[in-house]
């Protein structure tokens, strides 16, 4: 099916399209207060005004910034760990189970505790998201040395392969399917702890905009928010699968 | 040991084609597994040049003794005397997934691509060198990994009952493949398989292994190409009769 007619491509798209007719329908005819949810039109005027006033844009800076470097420095401690824990013993001794045991702590039931040591400014933020998105690229990258197919590894002992290159040539690529499930698992993480990070106390930010609204009770401006959130989340996840298509070409499951 | 007659044949043909293979002693080979004896006294010694395979039932020792020779086993007590240079074929053909069929064979070389495309061409697979390994067949998969094993110019190959998952067809042209390789290269060659007749066509000579010992040494003085005709059936039935009987 190469040349699918585009009433199929459409299709996806029918229910959002009819639900956000009905909305509008709804809200039109008084069924529904514009205090509880607002008209779509009302939401996309918003969107325009903080769009032009140039103030959204400094929002979703803000936030991509937190988000980008809370994500680099936790999936960046995340992957050398893995790596260090998956491939040494002693390391894995040494540090394993300490890991495993704060693994079960919730990122979010430190925010106390961070807010005591950071007070409430950008590294308190950054240390939340960092801590969260660690996890589950520590987890997938250690598994994945581990899971490394053992016979091509013998194999490649066999011909003289040792040291960094079998490391490089051999047991990373066998780990990165799992260490990229990390990755995109701790990508949709890193929105999930950016609301409730930008809610506690921001001055700017995504979730600032929305708390803020929030007070004033502009609904249609809380659901920009809450918008924007869904298409940052659905842009990483869009980054994510082509970065796994990118690196896992060779796999045809990934084609 | 004494070197008989049919010996020194082969040593002669082997030096006639040119060889580099390597002469291959095995001394008094002992492996445990527990309390399971694996490998019980194996004595032996190869020819350089010499193509050797080893019959047996499953779990006689014979995948063992290979990957001993290959130093992937740690022995119990004996010797294993070659140059050490050795490369092994498994039963699968491991390749490497995430590199492309040119790069699998030119893994642990450095340097420039010219041996690893000569190495795919003699194996006839020079268009397929920057095809992915998941868009080949079983057999062009075993043919890569023969590839693979051959630019290194072993003078020791071991193969480990490679062709054992392959059909009927693809198994005689491999098996045709690799012995033409081994006359052009003059290697020692040791290949281990449970199949009777691949080890007829292809050997110079046949070790029968049981309980970890060696329980049959014959000589296979047939012309090359191998025949399926009266000699080669008789002894055929020779080795069978022998292995069922164990």
């Amino acid at each position: 099916m190469h040349h699918r007619p585009a009433l199929a491509h459409l299709a996806p798209w029918a229910l959002p399209i009819a639900l956000i007719v009905l909305w509008e329908v709804a809200a039109r005819i008084g069924w529904l207060s514009s205090r509880i949810l607002p008209e779509p039109w009302a939401v996309a005027k918003a969107f325009w005004t903080l769009t032009a006033s140039g103030e959204l844009f400094l929002h979703l800076r803000t936030s991509l910034w937190r988000a980008a470097s809370g994500f680099a420095i936790g999936a960046g401690a995340g992957l050398l760990l893995g790596l260090l824990t998956g491939s040494v013993r002693r390391a894995e001794t040494l540090l394993d189970t300490t890991l495993q045991m704060v693994r079960n702590i919730p990122a979010l039931a430190l925010i106390p505790l961070v807010i005591l040591w950071f007070g409430i400014d950008e590294s308190a933020k950054l240390f939340l998201l960092a801590v969260g998105v660690f996890f589950p690229v520590y987890l997938n990258t250690f598994h994945g040395i581990r899971s490394a197919d053992q016979s091509l590894v013998e194999m490649a002992k066999s011909y003289g392969v040792t040291g960094w290159p079998l490391f490089r040539d051999v047991i990373l690529p066998a780990a990165l399917p799992s260490i990229l499930v990390g990755v995109r698992f701790a990508l949709g993480l890193v929105w999930v702890l950016l609301i409730v990070a930008e809610t506690i106390s921001a001055q700017s930010g995504i979730g600032y905009m929305t708390m803020n609204a929030r007070e004033f009770l502009q609904t249609d401006v809380v659901l920009v928010g809450i918008l924007l959130y869904a298409l940052l989340g659905k842009a990483a996840d869009v980054l994510a699968r082509a970065l796994e298509r990118r690196c896992l070409r060779w796999n045809p499951a990934y084609r | 040991m004494h070197t008989n007659l049919i010996e020194r044949d082969t040593l002669e043909t082997a030096a006639a084609r040119g060889t580099h293979g390597v002469a291959l002693t095995l001394h008094k080979i002992r492996k445990s597994y527990g309390a399971r004896r694996v490998l019980d006294g194996i004595d032996v010694a190869l020819a350089p040049g010499e193509f050797v395979a080893i019959v047996g039932r499953s779990g006689c020792g014979k995948s063992t003794l290979l990957r001993a020779i290959a130093s992937l086993e740690q022995l119990d007590s004996g010797a294993i005397k070659g140059n050490g240079d050795v490369r092994m074929m498994f039963q699968e053909a491991r390749l490497l997934p995430w590199k492309s069929v040119e790069d699998n064979v030119r893994l642990g070389l450095t340097g420039d691509v010219t041996p690893a495309r000569s190495a795919l061409q003699a194996v006839g697979l020079a268009g397929r060198a920057t095809d992915w390994p998941a868009a080949l067949s079983g057999g062009q998969k075993q043919r890569v990994a023969l590839a693979r094993a051959l630019v290194h110019q072993p003078p020791l190959l071991l193969l480990d009952e490679p062709l054992g998952a392959l059909d009927a067809l693809t198994r005689i042209e491999m098996q045709r493949l690799i012995e033409s390789l081994w006359l052009a290269r003059g290697f020692t060659a040791v290949l281990v398989t449970h199949d009777v007749q691949e080890a007829i066509a292809l050997a110079d000579r046949v070790l029968v292994i049981e309980q970890g010992r060696i329980a049959l040494d014959v000589k296979v003085a047939l012309p090359r190409p191998r025949r399926r005709d009266a000699a080669f059936a008789a002894l055929e039935t020779k080795l069978l009769d022998r292995l069922l009987a164990s």
